[in-house]
């Protein structure tokens, strides 16, 4: 039994009286176990970043979804009967449409908050695509997904995956014009798909498109199928990061071996908690202020009408992008029809881009030959291969982005539509190779100068100059602190060719493959700035004391440039400042001879 | 280690790859340059030491609280007293149900989150806490053990003496998965010939899109682009629309055309297509041969039509050839002539399959 002893053990208590939650405590332990768990996870440490806050944004943004779209279907029909409306809105009144298209109209117009609701679980699907995103390159350029988080690294893939096909069924829903014709193309892409085409939309629609069948399939495969998985995958996601504990960034007293940060009782508990409530008022505040899928307008899907200008939510302008700028190559053989204009941009990129993703971890371990656990995060800067690849498709993903929306760009700016689609043919393979060649030189120039502020200080921005004329900038060490976080990474380890003796000891297939990944991990690593050595250190700092040893004259004399150390006229006004009026001139003279 | 490269400071591991993994102490020729400060000692923030300042914190906290009631509350009011759609676009584009009802949930929701924050940032306590990591992976002792407990398992069952259970059950299993797969047979009907034909036929009078009225060649215009459909969509049966709800968009999704009048002498048919148009008139299925979108963003002056979802162009006075984008094929051509009555009607359905590529289709 529990007792009444308060908390911090200062004041015994005197009259032990009966506490409630002990006792609910007490019943739920003897029946679930609950305080062999709780013990260890309620003071359960997390590491503090800004960057961590990524992913919660995507979680708390899931949940805002779950209960936004439970008040959706409390009015939603998912029906393609036709009815003719008779709801608020003049401009459709009497207008037929099918069931679907009539109760969004009713909860937008007629549902006091179903407006607010639509758009709230509207917004909240465009943040949680968007956060995913942006939390997946976090732990990319952090290099948080090497071992021992690969798998979570693909459960988080997976959830980027469904994501974007729950939001793309979410926005077909309501079967309005713009969502049939994203529907439309949808049906396009899999009768594209070689041999079985045909049959995949015909059984996706029941028959021909649009058939009388696909808003309710979809709607079911929107609100339990994916859902589900989503829920069972943010699930395993969770568990995974609680067991093997969040990566942290590197600094005094944080090491591989342990996590440095609070604890989830009470201060995670109140800020993520906390942050729950902010992300569901600023998804409430976009609801009620920014408008979204404003589906009165487009009025009721009719497979002859489209609207100029027709653009899907955001995360699906890639897609769209891919789309536009494939040239119309079409094959034929055995009188069949192979449609690469749209199996190439719908299926094929897709499918590779999203696999290199998905196994990237593996592909880096091998050419790195790094089987080691990582709790310590990289800054971007020293892992520059890595991180210019993620620049080169940040870039390829940019202009796909924009060539998705070629026509609004020739529109608002007056260009020729045609050269904006020639310009992307090319630029999709031109800018990523720039972007990675810039980002991996910019990295390496950022690596050498984290190496010269260890190596000779931090510029203070004061400029001495010496008796004799010379200019030099003095140069003052960093912390020990800022020098140990600049410093705790480690060494890249190069991967050896295989010597003679590997060469004729295995298979030549094996050889092949050992040599290429020499190869390649010597490109990964080749021009990377490792960090100083102790030797190294010792050295430069000798050397700064031997530049400003005293000459035979009995004094020390400034080189032009900079200097570390200690020079005699620090801190006087040797320079001609004495005449500036902040500084002390009493007694200060400068040499006479 | 030796270097078998020139870049100094590099280390070099596995002889031929036969060494990958190990120990981070001996990566380096220098180890760790500089030794680990440890943590750095906890600095107490204004709240921890100023009285003033902590109950200046509680009252922020205590408001932000306080202030969410008060929305909470104003939700409830704008509920009851703001009517909704009378006034659709009154204030922002919105009612101003919707304007007030997202702005007093989203301060009240704001509020207790800013609350919470600032209460964990300014009044607990802010000493960080060191927690040791643990490998991933299970001790080599649980690692046996779990090994050795599922080869009882595995013996016990017997599965391994048994091959004639085992395979059994492998079989039992894989057929299990043609029920399953069988039970998905009707979702939809087989494709057969369905994508292959439309509703035109010899004779089917071309009419407006909206109206459903018959066009006659005088009234169209030189340059004029008319959105057209066969005439039976607008056609009753005993009372009844010929087509109505989906089964008119199946067929609209495939018949839906354009009429378009050029100048004869800017028209270059194509072999056989001398007379498939009435005095300039040409007649194309509306739907891009891309992915079936609608196509209507018509040129005058250069005679192209514009798919507005993947700008696909086709020359529609040259027999509809694909001059730029994602397009594989030529748009589909509706051979035209005129009634008894003078009104434009085809001559036939479409040669061709209108709309996206497929599989079957062939180089038709």
């Amino acid at each position: 039994m529990m007792s009444t002893v308060s908390s911090n053990g200062s004041k015994p208590a005197k009259t032990p009286r009966k506490n409630p939650v002990a006792g609910v405590a007490t019943w739920a332990d003897d029946r679930l176990g609950l305080a062999s768990a709780a013990k260890k996870q309620v003071r359960k440490v997390f590491p503090d970043h800004w960057s961590f806050m990524l992913g919660e944004i995507a979680l708390w943004s899931f949940v805002i979804l779950l209960l936004t779209g439970t008040f959706l279907t409390l009015w939603f029909k998912p029906s393609m009967g036709e009815v003719v409306y008779n709801g608020s809105y003049d401009q459709l009144r009497g207008v037929s449409m099918s069931e679907a298209y009539e109760s969004t109209l009713h909860l937008s117009f007629d549902v006091r908050g179903g407006l607010l609701m639509r758009q709230m679980h509207h917004w909240a699907a465009m943040l949680f695509v968007g956060a995913m995103f942006v939390h997946m390159m976090r732990v990319f350029m952090t290099g948080a997904f090497r071992k021992p988080r690969e798998v979570n690294w693909m459960i988080g893939g997976l959830l980027l995956m469904l994501g974007i096909l729950e939001g793309f069924a979410g926005y077909s829903l309501p079967d309005d014009l713009l969502s049939g014709t994203g529907l439309r193309i949808a049906q396009g892409l899999m009768q594209a798909i070689p041999v079985v085409g045909t049959y995949i939309s015909f059984f996706a629609f029941g028959g021909e498109f649009p058939g009388d069948v696909i808003i309710s399939r979809l709607y079911t495969v929107h609100i339990l199928l994916i859902p589900g998985i989503l829920l069972a995958l943010i699930g395993a996601h969770m568990l995974l990061l609680v067991y093997q504990k969040h990566t942290q960034w590197p600094g005094p007293g944080r090491t591989n071996d342990n996590v440095v940060g609070y604890p989830m009782m009470p201060v995670y508990a109140a800020k993520a908690g906390g942050f729950f409530f902010i992300v569901f008022g600023v998804t409430a505040l976009m609801g009620g202020l920014m408008s979204l899928n404003p589906v009165w307008r487009f009025g009721p899907y009719n497979p002859s009408q489209v609207t100029a200008g027709s653009q899907p939510d955001w995360y699906m302008g890639v897609a769209e992008g891919l789309l536009r700028i494939m040239p119309g190559w079409e094959s034929h053989i055995f009188g069949f029809t192979i449609s690469w204009n749209i199996l190439v941009p719908g299926v094929i990129m897709p499918g590779v881009i999203y696999t290199v993703f998905f196994v990237y971890p593996f592909i880096e371990a091998w050419i790195t030959g790094d089987k080691r656990e990582h709790h310590l995060l990289q800054r971007p800067r020293n892992a520059p291969t890595r991180t210019a690849f993620l620049a080169g498709m940040m870039t390829l993903y940019g202009l796909l982005w924009l060539a998705g929306g070629n026509d609004i760009i020739a529109k608002q700016f007056h260009l020729n539509l045609n050269y904006i689609t020639y310009f992307m043919r090319a630029a999709v393979f031109i800018g990523p190779v720039i972007a990675f060649l810039i980002a991996r030189r910019w990295c390496i120039a950022l690596q050498r100068a984290d190496r010269d502020r260890l190596l000779h200080g931090y510029e203070t921005g004061i400029i001495m100059r010496s008796p004799e004329g010379t200019y030099a900038e003095k140069h003052l060490p960093i912390s020990t602190e800022q020098a140990f976080t600049l410093t705790s990474r480690d060494r890249d380890a190069l991967v050896a060719p295989p010597s003679d003796a590997d060469e004729n000891g295995v298979a030549n297939r094996k050889v092949k493959m050992m040599r290429l990944r020499s190869k390649l991990s010597s490109y990964w690593y080749g021009t990377t700035i490792q960090k100083p050595t102790r030797a190294e250190l010792e050295e430069a700092h000798e050397h700064s004391a031997h530049e400003l040893a005293k000459h035979e004259d009995g004094h020390q004399h400034l080189t032009s440039g900079e200097y570390n150390g200690d020079y005699a006229l620090d801190g006087q006004a040797a320079d001609g400042h004495q005449f500036d009026g902040r500084h002390a001139i009493e007694g200060d003279e400068l040499r006479k001879h | 280690m030796s270097d078998s490269n020139n870049n100094p400071g590099h280390d070099v591991v596995g002889r031929g790859g036969h060494r990958p993994a190990r120990d981070l102490a001996t990566v380096g020729h220098g180890g760790d340059p500089i030794e680990d400060p440890g943590l750095h000692p906890h600095v107490p923030r204004p709240t921890d030491v100023d009285e003033a300042a902590e109950k200046r914190a509680e009252r922020q906290v205590a408001t932000l609280f306080g202030l969410s009631s008060v929305f909470a509350i104003l939700f409830v009011v704008a509920y009851i007293t703001l009517k909704i759609g009378d006034k659709p676009t009154l204030f922002l584009g919105y009612g101003a149900s919707n304007v007030a009802l997202g702005t007093t949930l989203g301060l009240a929701l704001l509020c207790i989150g800013v609350g919470a924050i600032q209460w964990a940032r300014k009044l607990m306590s802010d000493v960080e806490i060191v927690e040791a990591r643990h490998p991933s992976a299970s001790s080599e002792t649980d690692r046996t053990e779990a090994v050795a407990a599922l080869n009882q398992g595995i013996t016990d069952s017997g599965i391994g003496r048994r091959p004639l259970i085992r395979n059994s059950l492998l079989g039992a299993m894989g057929t299990l998965a043609l029920p399953l797969v069988v039970l998905l047979r009707d979702l939809g009907p087989l494709p057969e010939g369905d994508l292959s034909g439309t509703v035109w036929k010899k004779g089917m009078r071309v009419v407006n899109d909206v109206a459903g009225t018959p066009i006659k060649p005088e009234e169209v215009q030189i340059g004029q682009l008319i959105n057209a459909e066969p005439a039976v969509f607008f056609e009753e049966e005993n009372g009844k629309p010929k087509f109505e709800g989906s089964r008119l968009n199946q067929a609209k999704g495939k018949a839906a055309v354009i009429v378009v009048r050029m100048r004869p002498s800017d028209i270059t048919p194509a072999k056989g297509r001398e007379n498939w148009g009435v005095e300039g008139i040409l007649c194309y299925s509306k739907i891009c041969t891309h992915v079936g979108c609608p196509i209507s963003l018509w040129e005058q002056q250069t005679h192209h039509l514009l798919c507005p979802c993947h700008q696909s162009t086709f020359d529609l006075a040259n027999n509809g050839k694909v001059v730029f984008g994602p397009a594989a094929r030529s748009l589909p051509q509706l051979p035209l002539m005129v009634d008894s009555e003078g009104y434009l009607v085809a001559q036939r359905d479409f040669d061709e399959p209108v709309g996206p590529s497929f599989w079957e289709r062939g180089d038709r």
